[in-house]
């Protein structure tokens, strides 16, 4: 391992794993949690992902990368437990099966953790400034798990899109989140409808929300975006014109890639 | 190749030309965005582009001298790290290769350097031969800033992630240092073809 040496630091091997399905959880309509059990599972850090691999039975074989959704605590018995959230996406080659035909019991390939930068520890330290568009907030979840399981005094704020309410991740953990008391802020903003009364944002995610609904350039948060490209590309340039460190705001892009 | 056989998938498998598409790439006609941190900004006036590190001396370019350079249309596919490959991409840009002209070093690595505080190390003989281009035209446009411009780098021979957005420059080095992704995890050379994407690869 010759390219190993001149790391900082040597991460776990990324090797191949057959993890068993224990649990699907339907998320939305279109979104599932898929709990699975990795055996050799190395732990990860909130925001890191993890490639899957499906093989059909003339050997051809189709790859994804997907955010870890849990919380990377390790106690028994748990230990090699992880959970992914997964949108089926209408062309989509490896969501769809992954979402409606996968049972518990099966096995599916996957390897990781993978990605460095993207991610939360509680030596990070705060505040936290989490801005989700759609999917996007699944790795963000996974830090607010985590700050929520070590008690971390950092306060955090969730600025999370959705189309439709019906269409919020994680919607009741994150009210029971925001209801601890614990200084975690949820605020939802419906780009697509409404239901009546509701009390929340409207729109897409703008500059307007970025400089009043969570902590300014001063108060130094450290802010990570991720969704579709032109959300994290407008919400980032926001940021930034608002006066908050570059080096400060982490990106991630996801969703389709169409074809 | 795996023994495990995922029940009842059989995948969509989407035409490619054989050989066109690495081993677990599949082919997009969009163009994914992927960058760690919010897109730099820099005006044409303050741009330039350099060759630093051990050679006999400094190489600078202005914005105005760097158009001035000999330019190349580029017809390439692309591979990214995350599983996409886009193929008969049309660039336009200057040859390493040109940059590198009269160059005197003996160094036989290089770190390339960006706005925005991004590195991707590569050996020195992967951008020399015509094989990488400082490019600064996508689809006879100008590079847009969430795709790299002014200028990026192209090596397509290689993971896309070599292919720096906001290149600035290269800094010529005796020994391979990891940049910023390969400090991370990511594999030190990337080649698609031997699906080099991870350290242990």
């Amino acid at each position: 391992m010759t390219d190993a040496k001149s790391q900082s630091f040597a991460p776990p091997p990324v090797v191949w794993r057959k993890a068993e399905l224990l649990a699907i959880l339907s998320e939305t309509p279109r979104v599932k949690t898929l709990w699975l059990r990795v055996p050799g599972w190395p732990g990860h850090r909130p925001g890191q992902h993890v490639d899957v691999r499906l093989t059909a039975e003339d050997g051809y074989q189709a790859e994804r990368s997907y955010s870890l959704a849990s919380a990377p605590e390790r106690e028994l018995p748990g230990r090699e437990n992880v959970a992914l959230t997964i949108e089926r996406l209408g062309d989509g080659e490896v969501s769809p099966y992954l979402t409606e035909q996968v049972r518990p019991g099966d096995r599916i390939e996957l390897r990781g953790p993978i990605g460095g930068y993207f991610t939360w520890a509680a030596e990070d330290g705060g505040p936290l400034a989490l801005v989700a568009g759609g999917t996007g907030v699944v790795p963000l979840m996974s830090m607010l798990r985590h700050r929520a399981r070590l008690a971390h005094p950092a306060p955090a704020w969730l600025l999370y899109s959705s189309r439709s309410f019906a269409e919020i991740i994680y919607r009741e953990e994150l009210e029971g989140l925001a209801e601890k008391g614990d200084r975690t802020h949820v605020l939802h903003t419906l780009t697509r409808s409404a239901p009546p009364g509701w009390m929340g944002l409207r729109g897409r995610i703008d500059r307007e929300m970025l400089a009043t609904r969570i902590p300014p350039a001063a108060a130094r948060p450290l802010c990570f975006v991720c969704g579709p490209t032109q959300m994290v590309e407008t919400a980032a340039s926001a940021l930034v014109d608002l006066g908050h460190d570059p080096a400060r705001v982490k990106t991630e892009r996801f969703g389709p890639t169409g074809a | 190749m795996s023994d495990l056989i995922s029940r009842g998938f059989r995948g969509k498998r989407r035409p490619a030309e054989p050989g066109r598409v690495p081993p677990g790439q599949y082919e997009t006609r969009d163009f994914p965005v992927l960058s760690a941190g919010p897109t730099p900004r820099v005006s044409l006036a303050d741009w330039d582009f350099r060759l630093t590190g051990n050679l006999d001396r400094e190489r600078r370019w202005t914005w105005e001298e760097f158009r001035a350079l000999p330019r190349e249309k580029i017809t390439r596919d692309i591979h990214c790290v995350t599983k996409w490959s886009k193929l008969d991409t049309e660039w336009e840009g200057v040859s390493v290769e040109t940059l590198l002209e009269g160059v005197q070093t003996s160094a036989e690595y290089v770190l390339a350097f960006c706005d925005g505080g991004y590195t991707t190390n590569l050996p020195l003989a992967d951008l020399a031969d015509g094989k990488a281009w400082v490019v600064d035209t996508y689809e006879a446009e100008p590079l847009p800033p969430e795709h790299g411009g002014p200028a990026r780098l192209l090596v397509p021979h290689l993971y896309f992630w070599k292919s720096a957005k906001w290149v600035r420059g290269l800094r010529l080095v005796d020994e391979d240092e990891p940049g910023f992704w390969e400090a991370l995890g990511y594999h030190h050379y990337g080649d698609p073809w031997r699906e080099q994407r991870y350290w242990n690869d």
